[in-house]
């Protein structure tokens, strides 16, 4: 018997959707790899965290968000930036440091920001973030509206006193705020367990009459079902809610840092490897028929060039002009200037 | 004009801005209920209600980052740190957040707050809560620092600085907030970056700002018992500096001195001193010197508090000392 045809319409929409989620965490995975080669070359500086193995956090969670829904995260934040929206080419450009730079070159790999796309930062200072995303949930009560406000953290930042202090006042005041713990096991080389008192972060939102949840990170559809409740709390009337996402970081702390060194064993990496969450979407939707080994192979090139596009942007791509160093420091319409 | 306290001409540049701009709010320890620490915002709460004055936990860090992601998002916060010795908790939040975040995001993002509250020593309060901070946020590019004197000078810069679209470090005095002057009840600004001229005169330049404006005045009565004329200038903003006024006194005096509550070591006399000495070093007759706070903790002993304080006989020495008359 034939399904009715609104409900095979939807069933169209739906396989769309998910193929675009796989397209998003691919487009994650190959940038980063991307910026990883950049960075090896001395085309980017500084620190650079790659997101590789927490793609279906970023591309999970952000796929339940509207429009006008404020986001902020840790420093290790390129894929969330590319999951709300900012072109692979500005961002790129940005860990270059060049003037299209979606930060204009000023910000680079810690602080990607696209303020029309409600994207407020990448912040350099572990859980510095964290009270300014309960002010954002804090500006969306004031004026009455129903957004949300979403920070991205990793289980390091839940010992710092910003977390607390944060938490508390999202917790007294009921502010439509979602606290996304990225529990990735590891705080630079310091293991969870080496740093915290307790193993569970979530049972830390018990503490500030928080709704919580322990999320696994690598299963996509987990993922967003569990945001989905989260953001139906805090949109109307607003409630804050505790996620903590359990993944793992394929990669390094950062670009200085091997994949595995002191901290971790290679044994331990290649587990967590065979749980990749791009592996496991692409897997389920070749299981339902939405996808071929052909499709996925398609999708990747084209994913590919999208990255190399994005490169070969960000290379050519001016460098600021010098005037830049001192604009932007103040406000034009005020009197800081000398 | 009436005559109107330091602490009740803040609460009518509150009262009158919350009017004005309903994106204007007022958060901090105390601020509601109990009326303000030390009564600045007495009746707010009555006015506008919980929502737009707002007590918080005992937790500088947590309220003032509340305070930069509002602002992030366009409202216009005032932040009491009941007194700025507490706000080091916040440290992290006004340097790290709100003084960079218009420049890392590449102009994208503003910061529109004002955090305010009484800094320097009191009577007796010991180390931890009698310091001058002014020095430490000047430091910062991205901030703006103002530190007034007088009620009328408090009101009119306390609603210039709700008014910026910067972060605004508002430094008010302890020990002034019962003093009384002139306030107009007719709305003015007063505007950020200008220095003022509290009184005239052609000798010598006493450069002073906050408390230590009082400080000037009596050394300036006291000198002329010997014959000598202080113009004494209020820098009133401490960043940005109004180098402006500052050099046209000293061009006009030729010799200066520099009065701070706050320690020595790279403080905003020494500031002041470097853009002096780097514009005006021909026209000086005399080396520029600073009266400043000891550069000790502050001790409790109230004889020991007296000698580490900037008062007036050493304003006076200080001046002696750069009209050659010793």
């Amino acid at each position: 018997m034939a399904a009715p045809a609104k409900s095979r319409k939807a069933d169209v929409a739906t396989a769309e959707r998910y193929r675009q989620y796989l397209r998003q965490m691919l487009l994650i995975r190959r940038f980063e790899e991307k910026a990883g080669e950049a960075y090896s070359l001395g085309k980017i500086g500084g620190f650079c965290h790659l997101y590789i193995g927490q793609e279906a956090v970023a591309v999970g969670t952000i796929a339940q968000l509207r429009p006008g829904d404020y986001i902020t995260c840790s420093y290790r934040e390129h894929g969330h930036a590319l999951a709300r929206g900012i072109s692979a080419r500005t961002a790129m450009a940005e860990l270059f440091g060049k003037a299209a730079g979606c930060s204009k070159g000023k910000g680079g790999s810690m602080h990607l920001f696209d303020a029309s796309l409600g994207f407020l930062g990448g912040h350099g200072i572990v859980g510095g973030h964290i009270p300014l995303t309960a002010g954002m949930a804090f500006a969306i009560k004031y004026r009455g509206g129903d957004e949300v406000a979403v920070c991205y953290f990793g289980e390091a930042a839940a010992n710092n006193g910003a977390f607390h202090e944060a938490l508390n006042m999202a917790g007294l005041w009921k502010l439509p705020a979602i606290f996304i713990c990225e529990n990735n096991r590891y705080g630079m080389g310091t293991a969870l367990d080496r740093a915290s008192a307790t193993y569970n972060i979530s049972e830390r939102g018990s503490a500030y009459d928080m709704t919580r949840e322990i999320v696994d990170g690598q299963d996509l559809l987990e993922v967003m079902a569990a945001m989905e409740r989260a953001v139906v709390r805090a949109r109307r009337p607003s409630s804050p809610t505790l996620l903590e996402i359990r993944t793992y970081r394929f990669m390094g702390h950062s670009m200085s840092d091997p994949i595995h060194g002191h901290y971790r064993t290679k044994e331990e990496v290649e587990a967590h490897r065979k749980r990749d969450p791009i592996h496991l979407w692409s897997e389920k939707l070749m299981a339902d028929g939405l996808m071929t080994a052909e499709s996925y192979a398609a999708m990747d090139a084209e994913v590919v060039a999208e990255v190399q596009d994005a490169y070969d942007f960000a290379d050519q791509a001016p460098d600021p002009e010098p005037s830049e160093l001192y604009s932007d420091v103040y406000a034009p319409t005020g009197n800081g200037e000398r | 004009m009436p005559l109107t306290t330091y602490r009740d001409a803040l609460n009518q540049a509150l009262r009158e801005e919350m009017r004005r701009d309903p994106e204007v709010f007022l958060m901090g320890e105390e601020v509601g209920v109990y009326q303000g620490a030390y009564k600045v915002s007495r009746g707010l709460l009555e006015e506008f209600g919980p929502n737009r004055v707002v007590d918080t936990p005992i937790t500088e860090l947590g309220f003032t980052g509340v305070g930069v992601g509002a602002a992030m998002v366009g409202l216009r916060p005032i932040i009491e740190v009941m007194t700025w010795n507490f706000a080091l908790l916040a440290l992290d939040q006004i340097v790290n957040a709100a003084a960079k975040m218009r420049y890392m995001s590449g102009g994208q993002v503003g910061v529109p707050m004002v955090i305010r509250g009484p800094g320097g020593a009191a009577l007796q309060l010991a180390g931890q809560h009698s310091q001058a901070f002014e020095a430490y946020y000047a430091h910062i590019p991205g901030l703006k620092v103002v530190a007034p004197a007088t009620p009328y000078d408090a009101k009119g810069l306390l609603k210039s600085a709700i008014r910026d679209d910067d972060p605004v470090i508002f430094i008010e005095g302890e020990m002034l907030y019962n003093l009384k002057g002139e306030v107009p009840e007719e709305e003015y600004l007063v505007p950020i970056g200008q220095a003022e001229v509290k009184r005239a005169g052609d000798q010598v330049t006493l450069v002073c700002h906050s408390k230590t404006v009082a400080v000037a005045l009596k050394a300036a009565e006291e000198l002329v018992g010997l014959g000598v004329e202080a113009e004494v200038v209020d820098l009133r903003t401490i960043r940005p500096l109004d180098t402006a006024t500052i050099f046209a006194s000293v061009r006009k005096t030729h010799r200066c001195v520099v009065i701070e509550e706050g320690w020595p070591f790279a403080g905003v006399g020494a500031q002041t001193v470097d853009e002096i000495q780097r514009e005006l070093f021909d026209e000086l007759d005399a080396p520029v010197l600073r009266v400043t706070g000891a550069d000790v903790p502050m001790p409790y002993n109230k004889y020991l508090e007296r000698a580490a304080k900037a008062d007036p006989p050493k304003v006076v020495a200080a001046v002696k000392k750069v009209m050659y008359l010793e």
